[in-house]
């Protein structure tokens, strides 16, 4: 089948898969032989679940405490291709779709709804396909055109839109619970749109899916993994994040853990396997371990934050990096004798570095701010948790020295800081307002401060005011600039190691230096200050400037040279034997080494401003794997204060085996996830497109395939699905292109009450979809049709208006930047408005839109009386009406008539029908009589934008007209 | 919060929804038989399966304001005296009680804090109450004060959310879904769930604290401002008047109405509905918050001022709200997270909020409200024994807090349980957070192991899988 369209109906059975010979014959249970059905049916698969459940039965359950036995749910089963049933009404079959549909009809003694005409039929595939309104010269161009390949045209020109995947895209954002702030209390913005976007183009190129989803889990795990790879491992980083004052921050990374596992079983495996976080599963064969096996595959990995590029930045990247190398090989050519020189400066620096010893101080808890310091292995501190944009962190340690000259403060990168650190602030910098130590016998007794003599750094921006992002509204002009910045006493300057785009985030050694040796006899008690106050004035926002990583030391030994100290990476690299050494590290060195010595000065300062125009790209959380893996443990209750036995990355025994070798990384579990012997995933995906396209999924708790699933409605079809998708290459557009093209699909959607009685929720298919759209799609269709939509595709996400006082405290926990876009970007689609999890924007708040905090594949549609305050009174509708009016007047024809009959299409499509013309001339008349006597209230309606020559009183009569337009049911309802 | 079952067979959103209409809200019998028409037996058949507008047992109360206290006030300072504490002023808590204890900010071995104000008895119950609520104090044989709450969070918002949905996990139905998805909605033009905000910020656990969860989305919370538009988007665009609008929703209703009749989808006669219902919301919400109509001497017990948006003000306007038939009054306000300057803010929030709170009561009881309405006071925990900063804070603590509840079938001038004698752990009687929403979903007239909502393939409500009767709190 592949991507062709499915055309002539019975051309393109398939000869059977077996298995499903006899599946008509239990089809048909309960209306044949209800009697005695509830007895002996388990093992007998999906059909007989669906024919029990149409029948009204309960199907036996498992008993109490005992799960079901795999073999005895239909789900647990790999699909395999059943036969197309034999139908007597054969003419009404297009694609196979229709046979299993028909089948059922025939069965429940129903005939199929007529075909819905062609207006009805674009409107819904366009609406479906890409979640706009066709615009009317489409919908002419498609009724006109009555050429055989007409259909098949249209579907793919709405399939190649870029539209397309957009909308698609938003089902699975929904799934990936897709949002653009952290979530818990702070709720602070996140950067993670190159991951919407992603989505949408791999969507748009018709990803297969099975390499979707390899993607999403292990991307950043395939051969030369490409940055759009490891951008889709953004998947599993859209967990929330609590960075709440004096939380545990492994207490919340098993929370974003048990909620990954929860996202890839409701999304890829259609399982809801998150009870077994606690427990074994009640009702399905998984137990606790089962669930912390697979918990083993995600559990290796840093929380990364990267900086992320589009292409346009890639290639500036790229011409800077090659001006760079440029100019360094210039620079070598200029000075032939640069090992010599270099291995000079080497011998210097790897003396002067010996005789430091890591201090390996004790955190004092009150002056932490709430910011947890987390103690590594090589005595550094990891600042994670909530993040004070000012505080003082005051450590202790006692060392056996009786006389210290010198104190080392090294900032290190760590995959967990934003772009790799070495701050936490969101470029990954860091700042320090004041560095002090003071001194006390070990044994106890009065403390010295130590008075500072030089301080040093390898690290050494020129002075410049405080980056704007950390505003604290003081209104005192604070400084960034070399490490002398740390110990001048001024609390308006610190040390910053902003260097500028593309060389901030590396480490920085700083090294100060008494003026007066100190120490006590018996050892000395040391107390280091570190003063981080280069925040901005609100902590519950990005703008703290805090150190991320560092170490400290001490030594003994005289200072002897100006010689600024390396980072602990240049040292690795001065360790290896120059014959050994590889061009990356020689490389890494000379840049150590130009940097550092005071005669290259100038040349070091050019080559920098080389990477000037280094573009400063966008951020993204990602999956990075540890070097070192964790031991996973099955967690009592789920607790991750109660670990238990310990264990392996496995798959649960009942479903299939992994295929090929189990590594237990993320990359073998991906593979096993869209394995062709997974009995779920195809199953869990076609049924969500299904539901997507018709309303309801086939099996309509489409989040839960398990034992405790609905049944469905047409089994056969489902398996039928699966297997053609699996087998026709994972394409998700060969999948729109079978159901769209359906006969099933094409019905009218207009139903008689004893239908409506027999089949409320149309699960027979006898008719065909109509439901309202979704949140954003609402929202969508009234741009589109007034004509203000803003079709780009891709970027940040936007800020249309919304109420301030939502954003402001007491509604919001801290105040919340919401930028209310200009131009264009407020009228981009909804998929672009920014997601704050705390605060939604309302009007999705109020259409049912999920907010991300939890993987969601099934949204509720709910119809309420705040939903009609939204279409009528929110300030971007009320944009929409007056857009629509305006241009019904200006383009939509010569008299009324006509120009309802334009303002009306724009919304429905359809032309008006002569009652509703009626109604509508009727309110345009009694409007322009009210506006007669309310002329200043005409002039408000009709807005700023009044056409040339036209009244006032005219054009708002026309803005209320359209109000009404956009606020029909059928507006925003797919027909 | 809107990921929501919508097609079980048990509790239909979409039959819901409708039946919210024609039958909760009270809209004649018309409507109801338009309701019964469009639905036919399905519609019955969806209805008579959950508890909604069927109690299991008759109900003790049916309406409820819960005034959430965000931040965690100090149960020491305000309802539970600890005079031993004082006696330990300064010094270190008993190894053995901080053992394994988990505090947010500080070393658990920091100096106990004795507690910063003088309590004493008050009404014939003889409640210990701090001077910092005189205005309780003179309610306490209406109230029930509990001084045993302990709950299993320690943050903010885990807790806030565990207090108001019973799960620490994001996204289940809150308390007030759970409560207007049981009893249905009274009011055929206001929102069964209102929530107003006040305080220094918002709650930490946002709109969480008020979603419903997997439960349709008409037993969301709806935030109401006491000030500007109280409902977002209420107010007709400038230029539309009243009798535009009126035209454009009867002419839309028409227009809509042709379309039933073509097509036949019930939906579009749920949608005549929402517009007739905003329609009504856009004439009674504006009256009901204002509050200039309301008597001197009312204004005054509450310490109200109209156009001055307060907690006193969102307290009176809780009253009116259910007195037009609104279920269920959230009242958030944040203020109370006093890890510093506990005595200064514990002043200042009591001023804030004790006069309207216990004039809640009293104003409640007076209408003969009270005795169906139930009023909760509290927070998400408690605050610790034991000093954070120099001498005027206190950290975050869940083993032991205090709640006072009044109205609605709650035994009066109770005091139950009792905390151990440094107010750490709470050792008689003592009440989770699941065991007060079991008692109160009791009193409401449901069983909480059987007000259930089907999702995911299972049975989820509000206790998850615990809590139990607290039977001593039972008037």
């Amino acid at each position: 089948m592949g991507d062709e369209p499915v055309q002539t109906p019975r051309s393109i059975y398939l000869p059977g898969g077996g298995g499903w010979n006899e599946s008509k014959q239990v089809t048909s249970i309960p209306f044949r032989a209800q009697q005695g059905a509830a007895q002996g049916l388990r093992g007998l698969g999906a059909a007989v679940a669906a024919a029990a459940w149409w029948a009204g039965l309960s199907l036996p359950q498992s008993a109490p405490g005992a799960p079901v036995k795999p073999e005895d749910h239909w789900a647990f089963q790999a699909p395999l291709r059943p036969s197309l049933p034999a139908v007597q009404n054969a003419d009404w079959v297009r694609t196979p779709v229709d046979g299993f549909a028909m089948a059922r009809l025939e069965d429940e003694g129903l005939m199929p709804a007529p075909e819905a005409d062609r207006v009805t039929l674009l409107r819904r595939w366009s609406l479906t396909l890409t979640g706009l309104p066709p615009a009317v010269e489409e919908v002419d161009r498609f009724v006109a055109d009555k050429a055989p390949e007409a259909e098949r045209r249209a579907l793919d020109r709405l399939l190649a839109s870029p539209h397309y995947g957009e909308r698609w895209g938003r089902h699975w954002l929904d799934a990936a619970r897709y949002a653009d702030s952290d979530g818990f209390e702070k709720d602070k913005t996140r950067e993670v749109w190159f991951y919407r976007d992603w989505v949408v183009k791999a969507i748009n190129d018709d990803l297969p899916y099975d390499e979707f989803i390899i993607e999403q889990l292990a991307g950043d795990l395939l051969p030369d993994a490409t940055q759009d790879q490891v951008v889709a491992t953004g998947f599993l980083r859209n967990s929330m994040v609590n960075e709440e004052g004096g939380i545990d921050p492994e207490q919340f990374r098993m929370e974003a853990m048990f909620d990954r596992m929860d996202a890839v079983g409701k999304s890829i495996l259609g399982l809801t396997i998150q009870c077994a976080q606690c427990h074994d599963h009640k009702f399905d064969p998984i137990k606790q371990t089962d669930y912390y096996r697979m918990f083993a595959f995600l559990n290796n990995d840093h929380e990364a934050n990267v900086a992320v590029y589009t292409p346009d930045e890639q290639m500036r990247a790229a011409e800077a990096r090659r001006a760079v190398a440029e100019a360094e090989a210039e620079l070598q050519h200029r000075h032939p004798d640069w090992k010599e020189r270099m291995a000079e400066w080497e011998e210097t620096v790897r003396r002067e570095s010996a005789g430091w010893e890591v201090a390996q101080p004790e955190v004092e808890e009150i002056s932490t701010g709430g910011q947890k310091y987390l103690p590594r292995e090589d005595g550094s501190f990891l600042a994670q948790g909530y993040a004070p944009t000012k505080h003082t962190v005051t450590m202790t340690a006692t060392t056996p020295h009786e006389r210290i000259t010198g104190f080392r403060l090294e900032l290190l990168s760590d995959p967990d800081l934003p772009r790799g650190g070495p701050g936490r602030s969101i470029k990954g910098t860091a700042a320090l307002t004041e560095f002090r130590v003071s001194a006390a016998p070990a044994a106890g007794g009065e403390a010295i401060e130590v008075v500072w003599g030089e301080a040093a750094a390898d690290v050494n921006p020129a002075p410049a005011p405080l980056d704007k992002i950390f505003d604290d509204r003081s209104k005192v002009e604070r400084l960034t600039g070399p490490v002398s910045f740390a110990v001048d006493g001024k609390g308006e300057t610190a040390w910053g190691t902003d260097t500028g785009p593309g060389r901030r985030n590396q480490p920085a050694t700083a090294v100060f230096w008494a003026k007066e040796p100190v120490g006590f006899p018996g050892g000395t008690m040391l107390t280091f200050s570190l003063q981080q106050n280069h925040g901005g004035w609100n902590s519950d926002d990005n703008q703290n400037h805090n150190l991320g990583r560092f170490r400290l030391a001490v030594t003994a030994v005289e200072r002897e040279s100006e010689t600024p100290p390396v980072s602990e990476r240049t040292l690795g690299w001065l360790a290896v034997p120059p014959a050994e050494r590889s061009e990356a590290q020689w490389l890494g060195l000379f840049r150590a080494w130009y940097r550092a010595i005071p005669d290259l000065r100038e040349e070091a300062t050019a080559i920098g401003a080389l990477l000037d125009d280094y573009p400063e790209g966008a951020t993204q959380l990602v999956l990075q794997e540890r070097e070192q893996g964790r031991v996973t443990q099955v967690l009592k209750r789920g607790d991750f204060l109660k670990p238990s036995e310990r264990v392996d990355a496995a798959v649960p025994a009942f479903m299939h085996p992994i295929p090929g070798e189990n590594d237990g990384s993320r990359l073998a579990f991906a593979h096993w996830l869209v394995d062709r012997e997974s009995a779920t995933t195809a199953r869990a995906l076609v049924n969500r497109v299904w539901q997507n396209h018709f309303g309801a999924g086939l099996v309509s708790s489409s989040e839960d395939l398990g034992s405790q699933a609905e049944a469905p409605s047409h089994p056969e079809l489902l398996d039928w699905l699966a297997v053609e998708f699996m087998e026709s290459g994972w394409s998700l557009k060969g999948l729109h292109r079978l159901i769209l093209m359906s006969a099933a699909y094409r019905q009218s959607a207009a139903a008689a009450q004893d239908m409506l009685a027999r089949d409320p929720y149309n699960r027979l298919l006898a008719r065909g979809p109509r439901f309202r759209v979704e949140g954003e799609i609402v929202r969508d269709v009234a741009l589109a049709a007034s004509g203000l939509l803003d079709r780009r595709v891709g970027g940040p996400s936007v800020f249309p208006p919304a109420p301030d006082f939502l954003f402001q405290p007491p509604v919001s926990y801290g105040p919340k930047v919401w930028p209310v876009s200009t131009g264009g970007d407020r009228y981009r689609r909804g998929l672009y408005t920014f997601r704050y999890r705390s605060v939604p924007y309302p009007v999705f708040q109020i259409f049912d839109v999920p907010n991300g905090d939890f993987s969601c594949v099934r949204r509720v549609r709910s119809n309420t009386p705040l939903q009609a305050l939204v279409t009528m009174n929110e300030p971007l509708f009320l944009d929409c009406a007056r857009e629509l009016a305006r241009k019904a007047l200006d383009c939509g024809g010569d008299d009324d008539r006509e120009r309802i009959t334009a303002a009306f299409r724009a919304c429905a499509g359809r032309f008006p029908g002569e009652q509703e013309m009626a109604e509508l001339e009727g309110l345009l008349q009694r409007q322009r009589e009210r506006f007669r006597e309310e002329p200043d209230q005409a002039a408000e309606l009709a807005g700023t934008s009044i056409l040339p020559g036209c009244d006032p009183g005219e054009q708002g009569s026309w803005v209320v007209l359209a109000r009404v337009l956009l606020n029909l049911d059928e507006t925003i309802t797919l027909p | 919060m809107n990921c929501q079952d919508h097609l079980w067979r048990k509790a239909d959103p979409v039959a819901t929804t409708r039946r919210w209409f024609f039958q909760d809200c009270g809209v004649g019998l018309g409507s109801i038989a338009l309701w019964s028409l469009l639905n036919g037996e399905a519609g019955a058949a969806a209805a008579g399966t959950q508890g909604e507008g069927r109690t299991h047992h008759p109900a003790r109360a049916k309406r409820v304001i819960f005034l959430f206290m965000a931040g965690a006030p100090s149960h020491l300072e305000l309802l539970d005296h600890k005079p031993e504490l004082a006696r330990y002023d300064g010094k270190l808590p008993p190894a053995g009680l901080i053992k394994d204890y988990r505090a947010a900010f500080i070393n658990p071995s920091s100096r106990l804090l004795g507690p910063k104000f003088r309590f004493a008895r008050h009404g014939s119950c003889g409640a210990e109450i701090s001077e910092l609520l005189p205005h309780l104090a003179e309610t306490v044989d209406d109230i029930a004060i509990v001084r045993s709450m302990v709950t299993d969070a320690f943050n903010h918002a885990p807790g806030q959310i565990l207090m108001n949905t019973g799960s620490q996990q994001f996204g289940r139905p809150s308390f007030g879904s759970w409560t207007t998805y049981g009893l249905g909605s009274d009011s055929s033009d206001l929102p069964g769930f209102v929530v107003l905000n006040s305080g220094k910020k918002g709650p930490s656990g946002g709109n969480s604290n008020w979603g419903s969860g997997f439960l349709p989305a008409v037993y969301q919370g709806v935030q109401f401002r006491g000030s500007g538009d109280p409902v977002l988007y209420l107010a007709d665009p400038p230029g539309v008047s009243r009798s535009t609008q009126k035209d454009s929703v009867e002419t839309l209703t028409r227009l809509n109405r042709l379309q039933l009749e073509a097509i036949g989808d019930p939906e579009i006669a749920t949608r005549i509905h929402s517009f007739e219902m905003a329609y009504r919301m856009q004439e009674s919400a504006p009256d009901l918050i204002d509050l200039s109509g309301e008597p001197e001497h009312v204004l005054r017990m509450y310490g109200a001022e109209p156009g001055k948006p307060s907690y006193a003000n969102n307290c009176l306007l809780a009253r009116r709200l259910l007195e037009r038939g609104v279920r269920f009054v959230e009242l958030f306000h944040e203020a109370w997270d006093q890890h510093g300057n506990l005595v200064n803010d514990l002043k200042e929030n009591c001023r804030d909020t004790d006069r309207a709170s216990a004039a809640l009561v009293k104003d409640l009881k007076q209408r003969g409200m009270l005795e169906d309405t139930l009023v909760i006071w509290g927070g998400e925990f408690g605050r610790t024994p034991m000093v954070q900063g120099g001498s005027d804070g206190r950290d975050h603590h869940p083993n032991a807090f205090s709640m006072w509840i009044a109205g609605g079938g709650i035994r009066p001038g109770l005091a139950l349980g009792a905390s151990d004698e440094l107010g750490f752990n709470a050792v008689e009687d003592r009440v989770h957070v699941h065991d007060l929403h079991a008692t109160l979903l009791h009193l409401l007239g449901f069983d909480h192991k059987r007000l259930t909502y089907r999702f995911q393939g299972r049975d989820f409500r509000l206790t998850d899988v615990f809590g139990n009767v607290v039977e001593k709190m039972l008037a």
